[in-house]
């Protein structure tokens, strides 16, 4: 019973956590929330009786990953990135596709999946864990792994530099003719 | 009283015990700092307030708790009110971990002398290590001043740093003990401490943790002479305070994790055991203060050396030294 009403809230504080990493538009805030909704993840880890996994989720990613973030943040300064152009319906085009195909699968996968899914699992060895994670569910945690691509296209898309004005390269083909141009 | 309020009684009566004697303690390394710092100096130090000058932490807690509590105007508020528990909390908690005595058996119930008997103690070290390091940076960052900025992005990159060979000198500790659990390494070194087979994962560690809670020579997030105060040099008052007490209690929880590693836990002849963990503990305490007395300050790019170049390379090979020898023993 107490350890259903601690699972609630900390499920309660890792989805708000991660809406709001999400919602918030300066990057520093972005992370706490971040490593809150991890936290909050790392202790349903150890609830559901695996201590390695919790302890590994905070090593990485609250301790590891979240910190380069924030090292990245701080050095670099970023400036205002939300104030900069909107995207192009095309540039939108794949990223829905992306996230269409994974969200009607998950759906599919729960609804044809209506078993009893058991909150708090008596004492489970961590092997019985990884054994059913990625024989039954295997196809799930896959799905799950795609946001690693929508994230890798995100990257690309945020570093990618903006094109320069038209003009400026016809000008220096202008200024030398005669010579090959080397850019 | 049943077996099971008994046990929550003495749980408690336990986790009180620790929280009181860790923060007098830590009270105490301050005033001892200040003591044999200005003995090393040839001062006299603070020796006015009681015998001794023994009711100095007090008049200090006294006059920080009575300060104004200063935020600058372009300040990220929150953080900068969150920050130095940020930085407080996890020291305190890593202390949750480590054995400071033998098993007590008391009115028939079994007592560990141990807050939390994890079966990845040691990981859970490591990994409360790798939060600490957001007191030092949002409180830097959130301070909008360009002193506490730099102290704050100093400290991000140290603690990365030397975290990972802190991390690294710990392996061969596992391989020897064949365990996570703090009370089985402790126990595997009932008859040799580990600092005999391993003399250089101890150097490589109590470099790293001296790194890792900023003291010199490796103070650069706060050095004076450059940054004011670094990443707390807008902190004034009991916030202040916080960050100033979480250092000292994290010399004190990584002394005793240094005694747990390295020098036998609990573990000693004669003396209770208790004596013998603090005994080492703050023996390791002394002598992070002895080194601020004796060394300076590293330069920024002498600090990065030495912790990716020669630490870091060092712990892995030790590591294959140890490999070598526990498959040809």
């Amino acid at each position: 019973m107490i350890e259903q009403t601690i699972f609630y809230i900390l499920a309660a504080v890792a989805l708000a956590g991660t809406l709001l990493a999400i919602t918030e538009k300066h990057p520093v805030h972005a992370i706490m929330y971040l490593v809150t909704s991890l936290f909050s993840m790392a202790v349903i880890f150890y609830l559901l009786m695996a201590p390695l996994v919790a302890v590994f989720e905070v090593i990485l990613y609250a301790g590891a990953i979240m910190v380069l973030f924030l090292f990245v943040i701080m050095m670099l300064d970023l400036g205002h990135p939300e104030k900069g152009i909107s995207p192009h319906w095309k540039e939108w085009l794949p990223a829905l596709l992306l996230s269409g195909i994974s969200i009607t699968s998950l759906a599919a996968i729960i609804v044809s999946r209506h078993a009893t899914v058991s909150v708090c699992p008596a004492a489970q060895p961590i092997r019985e864990v990884a054994r059913r994670l990625f024989q039954e569910h295997g196809m799930a945690v896959e799905l799950v792994s795609l946001q690693l691509l929508f994230a890798l296209v995100g990257a690309l898309y945020l570093g990618k530099a903006p094109s320069p004005p038209t003009t400026l390269p016809e000008k220096e083909v202008v200024k030398s003719p005669g010579e090959g141009v080397t850019l | 009283m049943t077996a099971f309020s008994l046990d929550i009684t003495l749980f408690a009566i336990k986790l009180a015990l620790v929280f009181f004697v860790i923060l007098t303690l830590a009270a105490y390394l301050v005033f001892a700092e200040r003591r044999i710092l200005a003995w090393v100096q040839d001062r006299k130090g603070p020796n006015r307030v009681g015998p001794f000058g023994l009711l100095q932490p007090l008049a200090d807690l006294i006059k920080l708790l009575t300060k104004e509590d200063v935020i600058p105007g372009a300040a990220d508020r929150w953080l900068f009110y969150l920050a130095p528990a940020m930085a407080a909390i996890p020291a305190i908690l890593i202390f949750s971990v480590i054995p400071f005595g033998a098993p007590l058996t008391i009115f028939g119930r079994n007592l560990p002398l141990v807050v939390a008997d994890l079966n990845v103690g040691l990981l859970f070290f490591l990994s409360l290590s790798s939060i600490a390091v957001y007191g030092v940076a949002i409180g830097g960052w959130a301070s909008n001043s360009k002193y506490a900025l730099l102290g704050g992005i100093r400290g991000l990159a140290q603690l990365i740093s030397y975290e990972l060979s802190m991390g690294l000198s710990l392996v061969p500790i596992v391989m020897l003990s064949r365990s996570f659990n703090m009370a089985d390494i402790v126990a595997a070194q009932a008859t040799i401490p580990f600092i005999v087979y391993q003399p250089l994962a101890f150097i490589i560690f109590m470099l790293s943790i001296t790194a890792e809670c900023k003291r010199i020579p490796f103070d650069l997030p706060e050095a004076e002479g450059e940054l004011v105060a670094g990443f707390h040099t807008e902190y004034s008052g009991m916030r202040f305070g916080l960050f100033f007490v979480g250092e000292y209690i994290n010399i004190i929880v990584l002394g005793g994790l240094a005694a747990t590693f390295f020098l036998g836990g609990w573990h000693g002849p004669l003396l209770p055991p208790t004596v013998w963990f603090s005994f080492k503990t703050l023996a390791v305490a002394f002598f992070f203060i002895w080194m601020r007395g004796t060394l300076p300050r590293l330069r920024y790019d002498q600090l990065m050396h030495l912790g990716w170049k020669v630490l870091t390379p060092l712990a892995l090979v030790n590591i294959l030294i140890t490999g070598w020898w526990l498959a040809l023993k």
